[in-house]
This record gives structure tokens, C-alpha cells and sequence, in this order.
């Protein structure tokens, strides 16, 4: 045995420091997007096989979607104006919180209008006598959209169990769950721009 | 704001009531015993399920008493009929692959010891840990009610392979609610291995204790993290496809289902769908779930080899690389799974080249452990013998792998027994002998006894003679040409080798009835076992410096500080011919 005594790393990471739970907060949030991101993959892939069939069709989108698309647009960026104002001081004491927590509603009001709108999407899809099994285009679409929701239906509970506790119990406001939240909404506005213009061009 | 937020460690309070304590812990060490009291329910049940259909196929007409009362329509007056032995089928493979080798080796020990290895208090995420546990068991609930039902177990096979597996009832029996049960007991399946890798993944990236670098993590660690990364990728595609599944099967899409497929004389409602789509869906993960199953196992074994020999390995690193390219050449393999499927040929080529790639670094695996055995003084216990006999069960199991991955030898044994021997060896026997050894060697540290080591020997002994006599036949009758899943050969073709299977049969009474040895000392020794000491195998990592059985902050409130790579044997340490890697003695340069 050859090995020389070696010391305890002081550039390895460590239980003990205050940072550790919240490092991994952050890693997992970052794993999870990835494990989502191949879920999306797994249906993209099968999307592509199933567009090579002889019953592939064409599907004209509910006009409403572009709507929809800006709307979690913006409430991506409302929520960015509330995580910088949130990020200024501490909820209990300043106007800033009081902004934050403002524009957090704007952006639940925004995910939920969003949600809505999709839900109109699918009225207006129905209401054309186009359902889940009609065909396979059509059958994409609702499931791609369906799941993209349910995603962010998530999202929006996690928003209103930040709102809940920044505005009754201000101390207990953990900065890196509001971050972790923040990434995941970004994520879901950046995955359904994908998947807006996966169904743009393929269904 | 953002300082009065930080945490401290996450550690949760200590357990307190008996659900707390018991049923819904926070406690990593409890939810990996529960993944193993579960994966030990499976595995019970799924070899009883092979008992039968073993019975069966060699005394097609045998009235087994009680069966009926498992299902009146499936064996009327106690004898099984050909549709019930493939329900049978489907629920052994789907239990054993799903409940027992992703639940044991990995869910199970990953849980209990990855946390303690890397010196940390908990998981990252308990309640996450909690819940991957509990959705695990309600898709246990969901797959075992298909045998109250009265349309009973699917018969597709745990690949349920699509149309069959798409259409409904007109498929047969079991196909109309039993295979709508195993999808969504799959789906949840899924949802609690994503939640579990989840955990995995951010526990030993951030969670380290303080000189915890990466290279001196354990291999089992090494192990039970890249399996961590390949089952997040794996499951996050079988989820989307079991839904895509069941919307064929209950919404009336065609994701799977051709046009003009007539099945049982009736046209099915369904137009452009592609059966090879699911096959590509379900072996991108089916693949990578091998690896899922014999990875941690790999890394239990070379951990308790090494304690064993009192000597390093030939090569740590190479051993952590090696499972790191088999992780990543998992994902490129998937169509071999599907050469006579009707894939285009060159693609074919294209999935045999990196599937005989794979064999590279499993091969250095294998070099590097026998190598490191060569003249060493092995500790011959339960736990090293299971340890040894994974190696026999990976090579014997392996070596007819070598053949399966070339497309023009797999035309003749596609679907044969040759490949039912190969993957049982390879991945069932050699994966469960990871976790009986995995057992014998920790269950000090677990339970605060020892298992008994004469039963320990015995079991070893039948299982490892009776997986050979079960499983090397297997391969010669597939290649005489004996084609799986079929129920009965008396009156075939097969007639001539009737004796074979009936050696076969006995041979799995045998090494089954052999598993109750194991089953009882468990239970015995958990409770009469031998007092072990807080090290008895004077072992170096982590998990070996707490009391046996640990408390519920494995540490005690102390925050251990690693000085030492994991294996430091073969020296001159205070306590021995070893230094444990929490002990801040110097090693001597040289010795």
C-alpha cells in the first residue's frame, strides 16, 4: 500500500456547512427538469415515429395559443421582477416585499389564465368535433398539452404555498425554494415554447 | 431575508409514535428496510408463481391443491390452463424485474447505506424518499389486485408487448382489466423510481461529509449513483409510454394499434399505429433496466470482495469507469432486444456493435476482480461466497450474451430458452446473489446480530448448484430449438427432452424450498442471532464507525471527516491490518 496519508479536502463539500441541504435543493431541482426533459423527449420521439404512418394528418391550432404562449411569457417575467424584489430585503420590512408579493399574484393570475386559455384551446378543438382519438395529430396535441399543464398546475401550487407563507409567516421565507420554484416556471414557459412550435410544425 | 432563511442540515427531528417510527418514516435506513421487506414479498411470490409453472409444464394435467382458489377460471379443479400459465408468466417476470431487481439491490440497500457511506444524517429530500417508498408499494397494490380480479392477470408478458397488449379483451384473458392494471401499476412504478433516483442523485452530490471527495466514495456508492442517473433516464421514457398505452387501451387512440388488425375476428377500432413503437419505448428503458439491476450489485460485491481479501482491488478507478461506460452504453443498445422484430437489418448492425462494445468493460470488471483474487487470502463466509458466486453467475450468464448480439446467431435463438437461461443468470441469479451477499455482509450493521453462518453456507451451496441445474440447461435446450413461453411440450416436438425439464423442475423445487433456509434466518437471527460487535468485519467506510444498529441520525450529531480513500487494507492502522477512512492516523508511504 503506497498511499500517502492524505487530509480532508477543505474544497470538498460538506454536510456540516449551513449550504448543504439547499445545494441539493438546487441539484435536485436541476435533476428533476432533466428527468422531464427526457419524458418530453420519449413523446417527441414517438411523435416522430407516428408522423411517417399513412393516417398522419394536419391540424390547424386554436388561434387562442399564441395568446396562451404570451401570457406564461409574461408571467415568467413577473415572476422574475418578484424574485429580484424578494431578493432586496427581508419580506416583514420593506416595500419591496410588499412588490414582490405582488407581482407573485400577477404571475399565479398569469399561470392560471394560462391554464384557462388551454382549456379554451380544447373547447375549441372539441367544439370542431375534433377529440383525444380522433386522429393521431389531434391525439398528440391534447396529450402534449394535457401533461404540459399538469406540469404547471404543480407549478402554481408551489406559487401559492410561497405566497401563503411570505404573507402569514414572513420569516420562515426560504430564498432558495422561491429560486428552485422560479427555475421550474421557466422551465415549463421555455418547454411549452417547444412544444407550441413542435405542434406548429408537425401536427 | 436570505440569511435568516438558511437552513442547517436538513436533518428532520428525531421519530417519535409508532406510525412516525415505522410506517411513514422520514428515516432513510427504514424506508430501505421497507423497499426490502417488499422486494422479499415479491421475490416469495414470484418464485412460488415459477414453482407452478414449472409444475406445470412438465405434468400439464397435475391437480396442484389450492390453486383453484387463486383463480376459478384459470385452473378449474386445481389444473392450470394454457392462458392461466401465461398469466402466471407475466406476473413472475413483471414482479422479479420491477419489485425484487430494482427494488432490492438498489431501492433497498441504495437506502439504507448510500446516506451512511458518504457520511450524511439523511436523504436529501426525506419526504420525497418517504413517498417513492409508498408509491412503490400502491403499484405493488395495483399489479397484485389483477389476481382478485375475475379477468385475472394480463398474459402478455412483462414486455407487454403492443397490439396484443393494446387492444382489450379480444386479446384474451386477463387482457380486458389485468393488463390495464399492470400499466398503471408500471406508470406508478415509474413515479416512485424517478422520485427515488431524484434523491439518489442530489444526496451524493451535495450531501458529502466534509473530505468525502468523489473518488473515495465506496464502490457500492459509485455503483448505486450511476444506477441513480441511468433509472432517471430509463424510467422518465417508460412512464410516457405506459400512458401512451392506456390512452390506446381505454381512450380510443392509436399510438400502438395498426390499421386493419383483426384479433379474435373482430376488427379493431384503430388505424396507423406502430406496435414498434412501444418496442423502442419500452427497451430504451428495458436496457438500461439491466444495469438498473446488476450495477448495484456489482458494487456490493467488489465492496465486500475487498473486505474479504484485505487487499485494494487491482484497480478502484477502473471498476468505477468501467460501471460509468456500461451506464452510458446502456442507452445505445436497446434494439437488440428487437433483431427479428422487423426493424430495418442495418439497424440491426447498428444496435450489435455497441451491444458487443458493453462487453468491454464488463469483461475488465471481470479481469479486475479475479485478478485481485489471484493469491489472495479470501475470508470465506456466507457473504464472500455469494460475493464469489456472483462472479461465477455473471460470467456463465454473460458469456452467452457474446452470441445474442449478433443479429445473424440471434435468428435462431431469438425467443428460445437460450435466451430465458442467459437472463437469468446474467441478471436475475447473478443480482440476487449481489443482494444475498449484500444481506449476509450488512445485516450485522443493520440488526446488531450476526446471521448464522452454517445456514448461510447451506443456502449458498443449494442456490448456487441449483442455479446452475436450473439455468445451464436452459441454454441447451434452446439451442435444440425449444421456444419460451410455452406451457407444455408433452405432446411435441419437444417430447424427447420431457426428462429435462423435469430435472429442471425438481432442481426449482429444490433451490426454491432452499430460499426458506435464508427466509428463516433472517427472522431467527433478527432476533436470536449472535451479538455483533460495531465492526465485525473490521471493515474501513463509514458505515461500519456508528453503533449496529445505527441511530436515527446515523451519526449521533457527530459530523465525521473523511481522511482516507475507502480502502485502506493491507496496512499497519491502530485497530489492524486496516484504517478506517474517518480516522485521521496517517497512512505509512511504502508499506
Amino acid at each position: 500500500m503506497s498511499t500517502v496519508a492524505s487530509t480532508a479536502s477543505s474544497h470538498a463539500p460538506n454536510l456540516n456547512s449551513a449550504g448543504g441541504a439547499e445545494r441539493a435543493s438546487r441539484s435536485g431541482i436541476w435533476v428533476g427538469l432533466f428527468a422531464i426533459t427526457m419524458s418530453f423527449a420519449a413523446f417527441s420521439s414517438a411523435l416522430f415515429v407516428r408522423e411517417g404512418t399513412p393516417d398522419w394528418g394536419h391540424l390547424v391550432l386554436p388561434s387562442i395559443l399564441y395568446l396562451n404562449t404570451l401570457v406564461l411569457l409574461l408571467s415568467s417575467g413577473t415572476l422574475e421582477f418578484s424574485r429580484r424584489l424578494l431578493a432586496r430585503g427581508t419580506p416583514a420590512a420593506s416595500t419591496s416585499a410588499a412588490g414582490g408579493i405582488g407581482w407573485l399574484l400577477c404571475t399565479l393570475a398569469l399561470g392560471i389564465a394560462f391554464c384557462c386559455g388551454q382549456y379554451m384551446a380544447w373547447q375549441n378543438l372539441r367544439a370542431q368535433g375534433i377529440y383525444l382519438a380522433t386522429n393521431p395529430n389531434s391525439s398528440f396535441f391534447y396529450v402534449l398539452t394535457f401533461i404540459h399543464v399538469l406540469h404547471l398546475v404543480a407549478g402554481i401550487l408551489a406559487l401559492l404555498y410561497l405566497t401563503a407563507r411570505l404573507v402569514f409567516r414572513p420569516g420562515a421565507f426560504r430564498r432558495s425554494l422561491f429560486d428552485n420554484t422560479a427555475i421550474y416556471w421557466h422551465f415549463l414557459s421555455v418547454l411549452w415554447i417547444y412544444l407550441f412550435l413542435l405542434c406548429r410544425m408537425k401536427l | 431575508m436570505a440569511e435568516s432563511s438558511v437552513q442547517q442540515a436538513h436533518v428532520h427531528a428525531p421519530p417519535e409514535g409508532f406510525i412516525r417510527k415505522y410506517i411513514f418514516s422520514l428515516d432513510h435506513k427504514v424506508i430501505g428496510k421497507q423497499y426490502y421487506g417488499l422486494a422479499l414479498v415479491a421475490v416469495f411470490t414470484g418464485m412460488i408463481l415459477s414453482w407452478l409453472m414449472r409444475i406445470h409444464m412438465v405434468w400439464p394435467n397435475a391437480k396442484i391443491p389450492g390453486l383453484e382458489l387463486l383463480s376459478k377460471v384459470g385452473a378449474p379443479g386445481g389444473v392450470m390452463t394454457p392462458e392461466y400459465y401465461l398469466s402466471l408468466l407475466t406476473m413472475h417476470g413483471t414482479l422479479m424485474v420491477f419489485f425484487v431487481l430494482t427494488n432490492a439491490p438498489f431501492a433497498a440497500f441504495g437506502n439504507y447505506f448510500l446516506p451512511i457511506q458518504i457520511g450524511a444524517e439523511d436523504m436529501a429530500f426525506p419526504r420525497f424518499n418517504m413517498m417513492s417508498f409508498w408509491v412503490t408499494f400502491i403499484a405493488w397494490v395495483v399489479l397484485m389486485l389483477a389476481f382478485v380480479i375475475p379477468d385475472g392477470p394480463p398474459i402478455a408478458g412483462w414486455t407487454e408487448y403492443t397490439p396484443l397488449s393494446a387492444v382489450g379483451k379480444d386479446a384474451g384473458p386477463g387482457m380486458q382489466w389485468g393488463a390495464s392494471l399492470w400499466g398503471l401499476s408500471i406508470a406508478i412504478f415509474c413515479i416512485g423510481s424517478l422520485l427515488g433516483a431524484l434523491n439518489f442523485i442530489a444526496t451524493t452530490l451535495d450531501l458529502r461529509a466534509k473530505g468525502m471527495t468523489l473518488m473515495r466514495m465506496p464502490i457500492c456508492t459509485w455503483a448505486w449513483f450511476i444506477t441513480s442517473c441511468i433509472a432517471l433516464l430509463a424510467f422518465a421514457v417508460l412512464l410516457p409510454a405506459c400512458i401512451l398505452l392506456i390512452l390506446d387501451r381505454h381512450a380510443g387512440t392509436s399510438f400502438f394499434i395498426p390499421s386493419g388488425l383483426v384479433i379474435s375476428d373482430r376488427l379493431q377500432p384503430h388505424s396507423g399505429g406502430s406496435p414498434l413503437l412501444w418496442q423502442h419505448l419500452f427497451w430504451f428503458f428495458g436496457h438500461p433496466e439491466v444495469y438498473i439491476a446488476i450495477l448495484p450489485s456489482m458494487g456490493i460485491v467488489s465492496h465486500i470482495l475487498i473486505n474479504s481479501m484485505r487487499k485494494p482491488l487491482l484497480s478502484a478507478k477502473v471498476i468505477i469507469y468501467s460501471m460509468m461506460s456500461i451506464g452510458f452504453l446502456s442507452y445505445m443498445v436497446w434494439g437488440h432486444h428487437m433483431f427479428l422484430s422487423g426493424m430495418n437489418p442495418m439497424s440491426a448492425l447498428a444496435f450489435s456493435f455497441p451491444t458487443l462494445t458493453i462487453t468491454i468493460p464488463a469483461t475488465i470488471m471481470t479481469l479486475i476482480w479475479l485478478g485481485s483474487l489471484y493469491g489472495a487470502d479470501i475470508k470465506i463466509n456466507s457473504a464472500s461466497l455469494f460475493a464469489l458466486g456472483f462472479i461465477s453467475m455473471f460470467v456463465a450468464g454473460g458469456v452467452s450474451g457474446f452470441f445474442l448480439a449478433q443479429p445473424s446467431i440471434d435468428i435462431y435463438l431469438h425467443a428460445t430458452y437460450f435466451v430465458v437461461g442467459h437472463f437469468h443468470m446474467v441478471m436475475g441469479v447473478a443480482s440476487l446473489f449481489g443482494v444475498f451477499a449484500g444481506t449476509y455482509f450488512w445485516f450485522p450493521k443493520m440488526t446488531g446480530r450476526y446471521m448464522n453462518e452454517t445456514l448461510g453456507k447451506l443456502h449458498f451451496w443449494i442456490t448456487f448448484l441449483g442455479a446452475y441445474c436450473i439455468f445451464m440447461p436452459f441454454h441447451y435446450l434452446g439451442l435444440i430449438g425449444n421456444v419460451r413461453r410455452y406451457q407444455s411440450f408433452v405432446d411435441d416436438y419437444m417430447a424427447p427432452y420431457l426428462s429435462w425439464h423435469q430435472f429442471i423442475t425438481i432442481a426449482a423445487l429444490i433451490t426454491g424450498a432452499a430460499q426458506f433456509i435464508f427466509l428463516f434466518n433472517l427472522i431467527y437471527s433478527r432476533f436470536k442471532g449472535a451479538p455483533a460487535p460495531e465492526n465485525p468485519w473490521n471493515a474501513t467506510s463509514l458505515e461500519w464507525s456508528i453503533p449496529s444498529p445505527p441511530p436515527w441520525n446515523n451519526f449521533g450529531g457527530r459530523h465525521p471527516v473523511v481522511y482516507h480513500d475507502p480502502y485502506q487494507y493491507g496496512v499497519k492502522g491502530s485497530k489492524g491490518d486496516f484504517v478506517m477512512q474517518d480516522s485521521p492516523e496517517a497512512l505509512a508511504s511504502g508499506d
